[in-house]
């Protein structure tokens, strides 16, 4: 027996609606068909009336879930790419995530982005755009890395009274198991050490804690012990696991599966430069997917985003220093 | 339309004017933090909406209803803190002028991206059906501009899927700050669009009260008694710049003489004063006292706290666990 990081994503969203008459689904082919990637498998059946069905408006979609939290429901939506998100982006970065400050009224909406490349899935469907959302103020940005925070931290999204922005990875959709799904997680806003080493942190999220995983088992042979932060989420984002963590080796590399500019990475280096710069033995690096849209082709795909290959060239480079 | 309800939306379309006056002479004199925008001319349309709906109701007015929204329950007091950006107001200084509302009460405070106020109150009112909450209406104000957003489109359209009683009032008042309609739609009639979402469309004189509130009411009836989604047109004419700022000099005059250029304060009190509904020196007794009432306001808020910047609270969430520790020059 075991569940995939999308089985965990539909159980949390089973176990939130049984849980709390105030929660609704509502999305693009979420009902009777259960969602693109059938996140929402027999949830309609399951819960009648209360997985709907929208026409292809985003913006209208987060308006109506902006509302409907205000008259005390706690909607998720289901953006059916995280790429079309910025069609709603408007009513997610000026509606909701600015009620709470402007009137004091919280706005529990959980808007769910199936982001993050697969092969061939080409410049529409695999954008990484955690880094924008994190950025407006109001909102809550979270990147599960693991079928069991994939289930722990939805369920924690939709109890929060706030926007959260929850990016779920569709490369570990199907091929990430985990034997059942957890009765304990640690809590949103903490990240985790996913794997312990002395020599150079890495820290990452989502599908490339896996990349930075294997690279790391890429530089035992040749005597390094990396350890690797799975920042879990990036807003709120935990410096002081990483600054712990950067005290520890002496050595940085951030690894970001979105483009190179800004963004978490960088937010990153500045926080461990600007207050941990004497931890620091060595310049710290970031490895990001190149500047470009993500490509169609599995060749060019997997030479524009980093892969353990390329990560652990990356680490190399750092450790030679 | 009796005289009862006539004459209370009258009231509530000049304290509307006399308050929008009284914001305008303090934003001449500086006492006003950014832009002031009146509902000069719109008066009568708003009004009708504010007193349509119920208390119980959801309302999202825009930028020229301060008529409906003090019909809806605003009190005036709210309008001037908020404006004045007093530490007291509903909005506490965060945000100012025509941004102010009590969404817990069913009055929403208005983003300045236009059309995107239709889908949040189609979410209250798709919450309320999910409550199995019926007889209840949403009413939402737009001007002419607005109908060429996207917002506008999906909101609509989702009100229309889903059979929202939606009431959506478009205020054509002929500029979108300075755009005329002609650069704006090429369809013959703004009420043409309701057709294409499946929505019966409702056209009305913008400058005649009693028109307004048989329109706007025939509407809110329609919606509350599950007829769907309502789309109400208005023709009339923006007396004013798009705010105090503008001196509106592209406003083309022959407009401002034909018959949507009308004043619809002055045609309401014309036509008042005809059936014998009030006569002048009630007329000049009922703007003595708003104009009183909305000097006490004007004089209290003055002596009222500003925000302090030291004791606010600079978080933008609600999970005050999850606020963001990191605080770049901040020790």
């Amino acid at each position: 027996m075991s569940v995939t990081y999308l089985e965990a994503i539909r159980e949390a969203q089973a176990r939130a609606l049984r849980d709390d008459p105030r929660v609704f689904i509502y999305g693009q082919d979420v009902g009777a068909f259960g969602g693109a990637f059938k996140a929402t498998k027999n949830l309609a059946k399951e819960f009648p009336g209360r997985v709907l069905d929208s026409p292809i408006s985003e913006d209208a979609m987060i308006g109506l879930a902006v509302g409907a939290a205000i008259e005390g429901m706690r909607p998720i939506i289901e953006m059916q790419f995280a790429d079309f998100s910025t069609v709603g982006f408007n009513q997610i970065v000026n509606q909701a995530a600015t009620l709470f400050w402007r009137t004091n009224v919280p706005c529990p909406i959980t808007v769910r982005l199936p982001f993050g490349g697969t092969s061939g899935s080409g410049p529409f469907h695999s954008q990484c755009i955690e880094a924008i959302y994190a950025h407006y103020p109001g909102l809550v940005v979270l990147t599960p890395a693991t079928v069991e925070d994939a289930y722990s931290m939805l369920l924690e999204a939709v109890a929060l009274d706030d926007p959260v922005i929850f990016c779920e990875h569709k490369f570990l959709y199907y091929h990430l198991k985990a034997e059942k799904l957890p009765d304990e997680a640690l809590p949103i806003g903490k990240a985790r050490i996913a794997r312990e080493g002395r020599d150079l942190t890495i820290v990452t999220y989502s599908a490339m804690v896996h990349e930075a995983l294997e690279a790391a088992a890429e530089l035992v042979p040749e005597g390094w012990e990396i350890e690797v932060v799975d920042l879990r989420s990036v807003k709120p984002l935990d410096t002081d696991t990483v600054m712990a963590s950067v005290a520890r080796t002496g050595r940085l590399l951030c690894v970001g599966e979105a483009w190179p500019w800004g963004g978490v990475t960088a937010e990153i280096i500045a926080r461990v430069t600007s207050e941990g710069y004497g931890l620091l033995d060595v310049p710290p690096q970031r490895l990001n997917a190149k500047d470009t849209p993500v490509p169609y082709h599995p060749n060019l795909w997997t030479a524009h985003r980093p892969t353990a290959r390329s990560i652990a060239a990356a680490a190399r480079g750092l450790l030679r220093q | 339309m009796s005289r009862e309800t006539c004459l209370a939306a009258f009231r509530f379309m000049l304290l509307a004017r006399v308050l929008d006056d009284k914001f305008a002479a303090l934003y001449r004199a500086g006492k006003i933090h950014g832009g002031v925008f009146l509902g000069r001319g719109q008066e009568a349309l708003s009004a009708a909406v504010g007193v349509s709906l119920k208390k119980s109701d959801v309302f999202a007015p825009l930028i020229r209803d301060a008529a409906g929204r003090l019909a809806f329950g605003e009190p005036v007091i709210d309008a001037v803190r908020t404006y004045m950006g007093s530490a007291l107001g509903p909005m506490r200084g965060r945000d100012g002028n025509v941004h102010r509302g009590r969404p817990q009460e069913g009055y929403l405070p208005m983003v300045s991206h236009l059309g995107a106020m239709i889908s949040v109150v189609n979410g209250v009112l798709f919450a309320r059906k999910l409550k199995k909450i019926t007889e209840t209406v949403g009413a939402t104000c737009i001007g002419d501009g607005a109908t060429s957003t996207g917002a506008f489109h999906e909101a609509l359209n989702q009100a229309a899927v889903e059979k929202l009683p939606l009431v959506l009032v478009v205020a054509n008042n002929q500029y979108a700050y300075s755009t005329p309609t002609s650069f704006q739609f090429a369809c013959r009639d703004l009420a043409d669009k309701a057709v294409g979402y499946g929505v019966e469309p409702l056209s009305v004189d913008g400058t005649d009260l009693v028109a307004c509130l048989k329109t706007v009411g025939s509407a809110v009836a329609r919606a509350r008694e599950d007829g769907g989604p309502q789309l109400v047109v208005a023709t009339l004419l923006r007396l004013c710049g798009h705010g105090e700022h503008d001196d509106s000099g592209y406003i083309d005059p022959k407009l401002k003489t034909s018959p949507i250029g009308r004043d619809c304060m002055k045609v309401a009190e014309d036509s008042l004063l005809r059936q014998e509904w009030i006569d002048a020196s009630q007329l000049t007794a009922l703007r003595n006292d708003l104009v009183h009432e909305v000097e006490e306001a004007v004089a209290q808020v003055q002596r009222e706290p500003t925000p302090d910047p030291f004791a606010q609270e600079w978080r933008a969430i609600a999970s005050k666990h999850l606020s963001e520790t990191h605080q770049d020059n901040e020790d």
